[in-house]
This record gives C-alpha cells, structure tokens and sequence, in this order.
C-alpha cells in the first residue's frame, strides 16, 4: 500500500508546553485515518501541522511525498482541508465560494463550471446555489465545506471535527460522504469527538497528553484493552490525562 | 495572475454586498467633502466688538462707522464704562474692546495725536492676532481721512516719504479659502477611507476564520497581497474622481494642471496609504486593534498634514516628521497641481519619497503577512 502520511518523532512546543510530543504514525493511500482525543490533546495542533498551517518544532514529516518543512507549499497543493469552525465566505454565494476556491486551486473556468453544477446537484442544493453561504443551515455547510476540500480532486483530505454540532442524520450522510471519498482513493484524515464515528474509520489513534496512546483498527484497540465499546476504550486510556480543559 | 483577478473579483463582491458600504464609499465622502469644505475656513469674520466712548465726539462717531462698516466687526455692545466692557470681554460676550479716551477730539486737533485702547480677547491667537490686524487697518484709514481734515489748520504737510505697496494674489487672486482648502480636504478623504478599509481587512478574515482556508491553499504570498491591494487602489482612484467632479461643480476649484498628473500620484500615495493599511492587518488579531492603531496613524498623519497650519511654520524637528506622511505629500500635490498648474518636474521630490515608501511598506505586509506560522 503506498504511505500518504508519513511521521516520525513529530513535536509542537508552545514555549514550555508541548502540544504534540513525539507522534510516529503512518498512513495509506485511501485509507479513512481517526484521530481521537480529548480537547487539548494535541489533535488540532497535529493536524495544522500536517496540512502546512503551523511549523513543526522538531520531528519528521511528509505528506503527500513532500516534506512539511521544506515544501509546506507543494503539500498544500495537493490536500483538502476543512477547519472546525466553517471558513468559508458566508457573503459570497455557493458557486462564488466555488468559483473562487476553485480557482485559487488552479481548475480551469469549465472545469469549476461542470464540477459546480454537478457539486449543487448531487448535494441538492440548486435552489439556494446562488443565496449567500450564510444563510444555509449548519448540516449544509459543514457537507458543503467538505465537498469544496474534495473540490480540486486532492490525494489527501484534512477534516477537523467536521461532525461538531450537527445532527444524527446529516452526521450519517455526511460519512457517507467521507466514504464514497475513501473509495475512489482519497485519503481521509478526520478528528473526532464521537465515538460510533471513530467506529467507521480503518484504523484510529488515541491521543493523550500530546502523545499518542494507541494505534490500530477499532477492533484491535478492544480487544487490546479488553473492552466492549469504542467509549470504554476511550476512558480507559483518557483517565491517565493530565491535562484537560 | 489568474489568482490575483479572483481575489479582486472576491473583494469587490464582498466591498459591493455590505450594504453599510456602498453609501460609506460613494455619497459620504462627497457630503463630507461639502461639509468640511464650507466649514474649515480661516475667515474671522462678525468679530464682536464693544465700544466704550468716553469722547462722543464727531470724530469717534466717525471711527466707529468705520469700524462697522469694514464688515469685520459687529457693534455688540456700547458699553458705559470700562468695567462693563471688561466683564463682557470676560464672559466671551464680545471678542474685542475699543475705548476712546475723553478728549480724543481735542487731541486730536490741538496736539495732532490722541491714544486709542484696544483689548483683544486672543485666547485663539490667531484669530485675535487677525481681529487686532483689521482693527489696526480701519484706524489707519480713519488716520488717512483726517489728515485731510487736520492739514490745513496747521497749513504744511510734513514731508513724509511714503511707500506704496501695491498687493497681487497669485494662484488664488480672489483669497477664496474654498479654493485653498476643497483640494486639501479631498486628498485627506481619499487617504483615509483607503487606510481604514484596508487595515481592517485582513485581521477581519482572521477573526472570522476565513483566512485559515485560505492558508491551506497554494496562493502566494505576492498575490494575496496584490489582490488585497488593488480592489482598494480602485476604489481610492473612484472617490477622487467623484470628489473631483463635486469640488468642480460645487465649489468651482480651478484646475490649472494635468489631472492626469493627479491621478498618477494619487496611485502611488494610495500604494502607500495601502501599504501601511495592510500592514496593520497583518500585524493585528483583532478588528479592535487594527482600527485603534490605524486611528493613531491617522491622527498624526492629518494633524501635521498641512491641511490646516502650515508646515514651514512647524518647528524644523516636526517638519523632518512630514517627510514620511502620505497624506502631507498628497495635500501638497493636489493644491499644487490644481491650483498652481504645477507639473511632473515640480512634484518630482513627492513622487521619489512616495515610491520609496510605497515600496517598503508593501514588501513589508507582504513579509509579515505568514502562510505557515
């Protein structure tokens, strides 16, 4: 399987505090990648680390074959991100918000034209495709935030907490979203808080403290630790945390 | 350059959407323009004068029409005696005090002198400093007329040699202020809706989170900095073009030189405004913090302008501070250029510092500007 994500010893330190300590992992072209963690963890701070938005302080990275310190730009080229909290332009209208990141991300103007139309449709939005993004209930944005990450055909996607705040039913389409994406090869890189969404990844990590606690499918982190349930496992390893909000 | 357009073209439709801007954009700064224009004069006109005249004589009588006919003074107040004028000039009833001694007449034509007191209230030194220059005028020319009066008692004119000066206003023949000031005030506007735009313009994408997704995508550092830029260079050149019109429809200013000269400085000193602007939001985490410092510069940067006083007459210290001020320099150039019919040789000077610093300060948004922090 070829590595898509590749870290080693990878650490954030905010003067004395070490927000991400020594994480090693990889991961796989197409493969759905969870990263749980209490808040404070270090699971934002990973992630900015990976998608070029924040400087490592020491360790080895490379995402998508390019490395995070040397070529922040290139990586960011070639992944799609979607932050906590919903960026994008809630005073431009869908297609602007289209036309516009598209664009930055080089699509020419037919393609951001037939890839626009198709988006709006498969999502159902071809009323409201030229009403402002903020007008738009939050399920709506968060699927239309993560189809404008995908929008530009990237290796690898970055989703941070994109479930937060959104209910049971447009959770549930929106993994399907996440695996229809998984299935024609992208690579998906999510944050969670929820534990039956932890259950859908191919193989999650635990964060505790900045360090990474346990690492394989769901199934193998149970019986590792000898539980029933994703929760279980979660408070099992959680206790220990010194630091919480 | 493709990124650029659709970061200008993403401005624009925000600037345009915002209803509150539109209007901010187009009709306040003409209302503005109008207002401080009528309003900013250094006229001293109506000063209010009392008068104690202890003489009643012919000739304080005719003083004193004098006086109210030159139409800089208004007679607010004949007062009995001193004390009375001395506690209106106290309470800021009257702006000035003319007392005419008793005997003022008689002195007059029997010693050919007689002293006058004049008390002028130059709390604004200026103003008193002109009230006491107007009065000291009128008294002249009733010194004139007397002497007509007075010569053929006393049979010979002293043979005083007599310089006549013979004035001629260049540039601005008829001393309208308007004239002087609607130029100045325009350069001023433009500088400072440019500067507030753009100093909070980035630190707003940052606040409201947009700025991250912009962060993740390949766009350059040169061109989000253009694009930033350039939609508030454009609208900087629209407000001077509509200030243009309305300074000439309404107040008729000449403009003796190329506005093509105007324009083009107007696009380097905008480059500037711009500059710092944008530095400021780079620099900034909040929308608060922007406008407090962009405040800061502005207040400065009017203030020693020489919009309002003159910067020849700030002391040597004070004026080396000018060198750096955009918006000095454009007020300089406007009044120049339109007034004096100045053209790119005269204005030279202008045109290197602001290139200078219009290059520094955007190279120095475009660094402190950070992708990857």
């Amino acid at each position: 399987m070829q590595t898509l994500i590749t870290t080693h010893n990878l650490t954030k330190r905010f003067g004395d505090f070490t927000a991400v300590d020594a994480i090693s992992f990889e991961v796989g072209k197409g493969e759905i990648f969870g990263f749980l963690g209490a808040n404070g963890a270090g699971k934002t701070t990973a992630m900015r680390m990976l998608t070029g938005l924040s400087h490592p302080t020491s360790g080895e990275a490379s995402v998508a074959g390019f490395d995070v310190y040397r070529q922040p730009e290139m990586i960011k080229r070639h992944i799609g991100y979607m932050s906590q909290k919903f960026s994008l332009y809630e005073d431009l209208t869908i297609l602007e918000n289209l036309r516009f990141f598209g664009g930055v991300y080089g699509l020419s103007r037919r393609q951001i034209k037939e890839k626009s139309a198709a988006l709006v449709e498969q999502l159902g939005l071809e009323e409201v495709a030229k009403k402002l993004t903020g007008s738009l209930p939050l399920g709506w944005k968060q699927k239309l935030a993560f189809s404008l990450a995908l929008f530009h055909d990237p290796q690898i996607v970055f989703l941070d907490e994109p479930t937060g705040g959104v209910d049971p039913i447009t959770r549930r389409q929106f993994w399907e979203m996440i695996y229809a994406a998984a299935d024609r090869g992208v690579t998906v890189f999510v944050t969670t808080h929820y534990m039956d969404e932890a259950e859908y990844c191919d193989r999650i990590s635990i964060m505790v403290d900045g360090k990474i606690a346990a690492l394989d499918s769901p199934a193998g982190i149970k019986t590792k630790l000898g539980v029933q349930s994703m929760n279980d496992a979660f408070y099992q390893l959680a206790r220990g945390a010194q630091r919480s909000e | 350059m493709r990124t650029i357009l659709l970061i200008i073209q993403k401005e624009l439709l925000q600037v345009f959407r915002n209803k509150a801007m539109l209007p901010l954009l187009t009709v306040i700064p003409v209302v503005q323009l109008i207002l401080l224009s009528f309003a900013a004069s250094n006229e001293v006109k109506d000063i209010a004068l009392s008068v104690v005249d202890h003489d009643h004589s012919s000739y304080s009588r005719l003083l004193l029409q004098k006086m109210t006919a030159s139409g800089y003074f208004k007679l607010q107040q004949y007062a009995d005696h001193h004390d009375q004028a001395e506690r209106s000039l106290q309470t800021d009833e009257v702006d000035m005090v003319l007392e005419i001694p008793n005997g003022f007449e008689r002195d007059l034509l029997r010693q050919k002198t007689a002293d006058l007191q004049l008390l002028v209230n130059a709390i604004n030194g200026s103003k008193g400093g002109l009230a006491g220059a107007y009065a000291a005028q009128v008294i002249q020319n009733f010194n004139q007329e007397i002497i007509a009066d007075v010569v053929p008692m006393i049979g010979t004119l002293p043979a005083t040699p007599r310089l006549d000066i013979q004035y001629s206003n260049w540039y601005n023949p008829t001393l309208d202020y308007k004239t002087f000031m609607v130029p100045g005030i325009l350069g001023t506007l433009v500088t400072i809706i440019v500067m507030i735009l753009t100093a909070m313009n980035i630190v707003r994408e940052k606040e409201i989170g947009t700025i991250e997704q912009l962060n993740v995508t390949p766009i350059k550092k040169y061109q989000f900095i253009l694009g930033k830029l350039l939609p508030f260079l454009f609208i900087g050149l629209f407000d001077l073009a509509i200030g243009l019109v309305a300074g000439k429809l309404i107040f008729d200013i000449p403009m003796v030189g190329s506005l093509g000269l105007v324009f083009a400085f107007c696009v380097v000193n905008l480059i500037v405004v711009l500059g710092i602007g944008l530095l400021i939001s780079t620099m900034a985490d909040t929308q608060q913090q922007a406008m407090f410092v962009a405040w800061f510069f502005m207040m400065i940067f009017i203030l020693m302008s020489g919009l309002f006083t003159p910067i020849e007459s700030m002391p040597k210290w004070a004026q080396y501070f000018t060198y750096p001020n955009p918006i000095a320099h454009f007020v300089e150039v406007m009044r120049r250029v339109l007034l004096k019919g100045s053209t790119f040789a005269d204005i030279q000077w202008q045109f290197a510092v602001m290139t200078v610093l219009a290059i520094t300060f955007s190279s120095l948004a475009m660094l402190t500007y950070r992708k990857t922090t």
